[in-house]
C-alpha cells in the first residue's frame, strides 16, 4: 500500500464508533519485544540496526494481518510523512525522530502498527475506537504470537520480556486510553481526578505521549507498571478506571447543563464563532475550541455536527497533515492561515448553536427589571 | 510550569530513570533544543541530566565496580547508572544485582506472571557473541507442515499410479519428519 492510499483511507478507529466513544476516543495496547543476541537499538551501531531491520522487516510484512498493508523504511520517508504518522498515532514521536535502520509496518485498516528499532527492536500496537482495550489486545497479541514462532524473542522466565528500559520489562505492555474531558476541566475537577489516577499507579499524559501537554482537553491514561501483574489484570484496572472517569465526566456535563448553562453555552458559542469565522488559528487554539464544539455536539447544543467530522478535522489541521496537503513546508503563519481556512470550510454545514429559549431570556429581563425597582 | 534552565514557560516535560530514581525535567522549547533533548539518540539527554542533577555522584563513580561490562555487548555499569537502560538482553544477567532495587521501585512485583511464549529461548550466560548469534531460525513449523502436505499428495499420486515402491519411500520420509515435529 502506498502512503497516499494510507492517508485516503481513514482508519476504523477514526470513525469514532465504540463503547463510550463520546468520551473515550481510542484504546491502545503497545507491546515491546526484543530479539535475543542483539543489542538494543540505543546501544547498537547503525550497521547492526540496519542488519536487524533488513532481517526482520520481511518477516513482519508477510504476516497475514499485514497483507496489503503499508511497509516502509524511514530512510525512504520524508520528515513530514513521518510526522503525519505521528499525528495519526501510528508511530511514536521518538521513533519518527530516527531514520536509518528504522522501519514501520502498518496494516490496511490502520489498527495495527509495528515499529522496528524504536527504543526496543519491536514496538507493536493495536488501536481501537472507544473503550475497547480487550479487542486491541487480541489484535496485537495474535501478531505477537505469530512473530514469536518466527523470531527468537529475548524472554526470561523470571523477568518476562526483556526490554531496553527496565520500566517496560515483564509484559512489555502499555495499555492506554485517550479521554476527552472538557467538563471535568471546566468544572475544575480534573486535577483531583488525575491525582487519584496517579495514586493508583497509572500515568496521565498529553495528546502525543510522554512529555506532551494536555491540549484540547485530551488526556491519556496508561499503566506504569509492567512487571508483577498479568496483561489481563493491567487491562482490567485501566478499564475500570476509565469507566470511573467516564461517569465523572458525564456527571460534570450534567452539572454544567443544569447549574451553569449560560457559561456552557457561552463557551460553546465562542468556540463555534472562532472556528467558523477565524482567519488565523494556531494549533492550540484550534484544538481547544474543537474540544468545546465537540462537547456542544455531545450535549445537543450544536446540531448536525457529526463526531467523525470533528475527528477528521482534528487530524487534518495538524501541522504535518497541512504540509502534506500543501506538498511543501509551511511557515507557522502559513499553517495558521490554512488551518483556519480548512476549519471554516469543513464547518460550513454546521448551523449555529442553539440559543437560550426566549422564555428564559424573558425571565432574566424581568428579574433585572425587578432589581432596578 | 517554568523551565528548569531559564524562566520561560516549560513545554517539554521529561521523565527519566537516573540511578534507579525517577527524575523529572521541565524545559522550554529553546532550552530543550539547545540541550539536544529532542535528539533521537536520547543519550545526550542522559548526559545533560547527569550533569544537572547528579554531579556529586558522577565524580565518585569512576570506581572499578562501574567498569564492569556486559560480556555480550560491552555495556558498563556506569552506563546503566547514567541512562537507566540496558545495552542488550544479556545485560539483565550481568547487572542482576543492581536490578532488584530498580525493579522494586518501578513495578508492582519483581517476577513476571504474564504471557509466556510457547517456545522459550533461555538466554545462555555470556556465551553468545552478538555478531555471531543466529537471528532468524528458519520458520520450521510452517515449512514442515507444507512439506508433509506435499508428501501426502505425492504418496496419493504414487499409489494411484501404482508406483508402490516410490510411495513407501515417500511414506518413510514423511514418518521421519513427523517424528521430528512431535
Amino acid at each position: 500500500m502506498r502512503f497516499t492510499t494510507l492517508l485516503k483511507n481513514p482508519a476504523d478507529w477514526m470513525q469514532g464508533h465504540g463503547p463510550h466513544s463520546e468520551i473515550v476516543m481510542t484504546s491502545r495496547i503497545r507491546l515491546a519485544r526484543n530479539l535475543r543476541g542483539w543489542s538494543f537499538p540505543g546501544w547498537s551501531s547503525e550497521k547492526q540496526r540496519v542488519e536487524l531491520m533488513n532481517k526482520v522487516r520481511p518477516v513482519v510484512a508477510t504476516l497475514p494481518e499485514m497483507k496489503d498493508g503499508f511497509d516502509e523504511e524511514y530512510s525512504n520517508l520524508t520528515k513530514t510523512k513521518k510526522q503525519v504518522l505521528v499525528e495519526r498515532h501510528l508511530v511514536s514521536r521518538e521513533h519518527a525522530a530516527r531514520s536509518t535502520g528504522c522501519a514501520v509496518v502498518i496494516d490496511r485498516k490502520q489498527t495495527l502498527a509495528i515499529m522496528v528499532n524504536e527504543e526496543d527492536h519491536f514496538r507493536m500496537q493495536g488501536i481501537r475506537a472507544g473503550l475497547d482495550l480487550r479487542t486491541a489486545y487480541d489484535l496485537v497479541n495474535r501478531v505477537d504470537t505469530e512473530l514469536e514462532n518466527l523470531l527468537p524473542y529475548a524472554f526470561d522466565l523470571r523477568l518476562g520480556y526483556l526490554t531496553a528500559c527496565p520500566t517496560n520489562v515483564g509484559t512489555g505492555m502499555r495499555a492506554s486510553v485517550m479521554l476527552h474531558l472538557p467538563a471535568l476541566v471546566l468544572t475544575e475537577q480534573i486535577k483531583q481526578v488525575m491525582n487519584a489516577v496517579t495514586k493508583i499507579g497509572l500515568a496521565v499524559r498529553g495528546l502525543y505521549g510522554e512529555g506532551t501537554e494536555a491540549l484540547g482537553n485530551l488526556f491519556q491514561v496508561s499503566n506504569q507498571h509492567t512487571l508483577g501483574e498479568t496483561e489481563t489484570e493491567l487491562i482490567s484496572r485501566i478499564e475500570g478506571v476509565a469507566e470511573h472517569i467516564v461517569s465523572a465526566e458525564n456527571n460534570a456535563r450534567e452539572k454544567l447543563l443544569h447549574e451553569s448553562q449560560n457559561m456552557l453555552q457561552d463557551q460553546v458559542g465562542r468556540a463555534y464563532a472562532t472556528l467558523r469565522f477565524a482567519h488565523i488559528l494556531n494549533s492550540k487554539e484550534a484544538l481547544n475550541h474543537l474540544s468545546l464544539l465537540r462537547l456542544g455536539a455531545d450535549l445537543d447544543l450544536v446540531t448536525e455536527c457529526d463526531r467523525s467530522l470533528l475527528d477528521m478535522l482534528l487530524l487534518e489541521i495538524q501541522p504535518a497533515h497541512l504540509q502534506l496537503a500543501a506538498s511543501r513546508d509551511l511557515s507557522p503563519e502559513e499553517r495558521d492561515a490554512r488551518r483556519a481556512e480548512i476549519t471554516r470550510h469543513r464547518l460550513q454545514s454546521v448551523p449555529e448553536p442553539r440559543n437560550v429559549s426566549l422564555e428564559n431570556a424573558d425571565d432574566s429581563v424581568n428579574t433585572t427589571d425587578s432589581d432596578d425597582e | 510550569m517554568k523551565c528548569d534552565m531559564c524562566d520561560a514557560e516549560a513545554t517539554v516535560f521529561l521523565t527519566q530513570i537516573v540511578d534507579g530514581k525517577m527524575t523529572q525535567v521541565n524545559l522550554c522549547d529553546k532550552c530543550s533544543k539547545d540541550k539536544g533533548v529532542t535528539d533521537p539518540t536520547g543519550f545526550q539527554l542522559a548526559d545533560f541530566l547527569l550533569g544537572n542533577t547528579t554531579q556529586k555522584k558522577s565524580k565518585a563513580s569512576t570506581t572499578e565496580e562501574d567498569s564492569v561490562a556486559c560480556p555480550e555487548c560491552g555495556f558498563t555499569r556506569a552506563h546503566l547508572k547514567k541512562i537507566g537502560r540496558m545495552g542488550c538482553p544479556e545485560c539483565y544477567h550481568t547487572f542482576a544485582d543492581d536490578l532488584d532495587n530498580m525493579l522494586r521501585a518501578m513495578h508492582k512485583g519483581t517476577r513476571h506472571i504474564g504471557k509466556t511464549p510457547g517456545k522459550i529461548f533461555e538466554i545462555p550466560h555470556g556465551e553468545l557473541n552478538v555478531k555471531k548469534a543466529p537471528v532468524l531460525p528458519p520458520p520450521k513449523k510452517v515449512n514442515l507442515k507444507k512439506k508433509l502436505a506435499d508428501l501426502k499428495a505425492a504418496i496419493d499420486k504414487a499409489v494411484l499410479e501404482e508406483h508402490y515402491e516410490e510411495a513407501a519411500r515417500l511414506r518413510d520420509e514423511m514418518r521421519e519428519i513427523e517424528k521430528k515435529t512431535v
